[in-house]
């Protein structure tokens, strides 16, 4: 077994190329959530609208975020879609790093699909009277959303959002393949020039361990608090 | 596009097969099935051991389910890129190495695939089994597998739904699937990447989709005679 220098890989530039790519991972990361839960909001009341064309189209931006691979996705806003935009757009992501702004897009497109899935299972979990009931009070559509719809639908769709969180945050790695220096990336870097595989890696591997897990326990730290709301009332 | 697929078509197809190894979409559908077929006893096992009675053995394939799961896939494929050559004593292709570290993943998610099948068979079915006599491996390999392996076989497909997609991810170690291919084939061309990615995107898109109705309309019939014949299936 060889002897491991974790010390040699956590010094100088391999440091520094370290902390920068668990930043952007972060950073990457929490961009794509926000936008995410928004597009996933966006296209479940799509969904839900009852109009037959907004359906579609939800269910059509649904269906193909499912059923290409991540990467794929990566590609087509990386490579694709900058040919097929006027040259001025084009010039102007390129002097704004193209590699964040479009990898940003893809992953939150993606992660819009799946949540807007999971927050539907949510809203179908209740009984439409309840719907019904808000507007009879005289709540306008967006009110009975707001406060009485939503916070249920929440509370249900919780553990799979909590699921998709993590999987956003693993998918942040398929930046890599584009060249945005994020953690993978970065280990990877570290790793060529080092030679110090296991220990590059296992760094890595730890951080990544350490986010997965804290959203995890998140996710069941508010699951238990919403059930402990529920109870009081 | 029509051009490039008339030029490019069969190399996304097979790669440069027959003349040359295997590539483009059969390669990714060989990987996808290899995939899930060595991983699929694996998962059974998983899947016993993370609902066994005894925690000296739960607590481990817990564990291994927390580790896969808390990993991007993509830093799986760098460690099996780096382990596998350390385990068998040579350097291995590309394709192993992506096979392993899909096996791997496999293994935490079709663990759980199958855990919740074993979970899903009443307890009073185990409680039954045992009262006439049968040991606890009996119980499981007469009574509760059975059962529990057709009701998973919706979420066994989507799983090989997951490797395919997964299998792109083979493109950061060079193995030529079918996006390597398609990267290759844009290389090539240089001035077209959005005709060439999406015809990559509808590959992909059609078979995925294809094998998802087919989940749909399983899981349907599934739950349809189970109402009608609660019964049935225990002797499936």
């Amino acid at each position: 077994m060889p002897d491991f220098n974790f010390g040699a890989v956590l010094q100088g530039r391999y440091l520094d190329w370290l902390i920068a790519g668990a930043c952007k991972t972060l950073l990457l990361f929490f961009a794509a959530w926000i936008s995410g839960f928004l597009i996933g909001l966006l296209v479940v009341s799509l969904r839900e609208s009852r109009a037959r064309p907004l359906e579609l189209l939800a269910k059509a931006f649904v269906g193909y975020h499912r059923n290409v691979p991540g990467l794929v996705q990566v590609f087509i806003w990386y490579f694709g879609v900058p040919q097929i935009l006027p040259e001025a757009w084009q010039a102007w992501i390129n002097d704004h790093g193209s590699e964040f702004f479009l990898v940003w897009i893809a992953l939150s497109l993606n992660a819009g699909a799946y949540m807007s899935e999971d927050l539907r299972s949510g809203v179908r979990s209740l009984p439409p009277t309840q719907l019904e009931a808000a507007r009879a009070l005289g709540m306008t559509f967006v009110q009975a959303m707001r406060v009485v719809i939503l916070p249920q639908a929440l509370r249900v769709a919780l553990p799979p959002l909590t699921n998709q969180s993590l999987s956003l945050f693993k998918s942040t790695s398929l930046a890599m393949a584009i060249g945005f220096a994020e953690m993978t990336y970065a280990a990877h870097q570290v790793e060529n020039e080092s030679f110090r595989t296991f220990e590059t890696f296992a760094i890595a591997s730890v951080f990544y361990w350490a986010g997965s897990f804290l959203l995890m326990w998140l996710g069941h730290a508010c699951s238990v608090k919403l059930k402990a709301g529920r109870a009081a009332r | 596009m029509i051009e490039i697929l008339r030029d490019y078509g069969v190399l996304l197809l097979v790669g440069q097969f027959p003349n040359g190894p295997l590539g483009g979409l059969a390669l990714t559908l060989c990987l996808a099935i290899t995939g899930l077929i060595a991983s699929f006893p694996l998962a059974v096992l998983m899947g016993i051991a993370r609902t066994s009675p005894i925690a000296a053995i739960r607590a481990p394939a817990t564990a291994i389910v927390y580790v896969v799961r808390g990993l991007p896939v993509l830093m799986l494929i760098f460690w099996a890129y780096f382990i596998v050559p350390i385990l068998v004593g040579h350097s291995v292709s590309g394709t192993t190495t992506l096979i392993c570290a899909l096996v791997i993943y496999e293994l935490a998610f079709m663990g759980e695939v199958v855990r919740a099948g074993i979970e899903a068979i009443p307890a009073g079915q185990v409680e039954a089994a045992r009262s006439l006599g049968m040991t606890y491996g009996q119980a499981m390999r007469k009574v509760v597998l059975p059962q529990a392996l057709v009701h998973m076989t919706p979420s066994i497909l989507s799983q090989l739904i997951n490797l395919i997609k997964n299998t792109s991810l083979g493109y950061i170690i060079s193995v030529n699937e079918l996006t390597y291919a398609a990267y290759q084939v844009n290389a090539q061309l240089l001035t077209k990447p959005f005709e060439v990615y999406l015809i990559l995107a509808v590959t992909y898109f059609v078979i995925c989709w294809l094998l998802s109705l087919c989940v749909n309309r399983l899981e349907k019939k599934l739950n349809r005679s189970s109402t009608r014949n609660p019964t049935k299936e225990a002797t499936a």
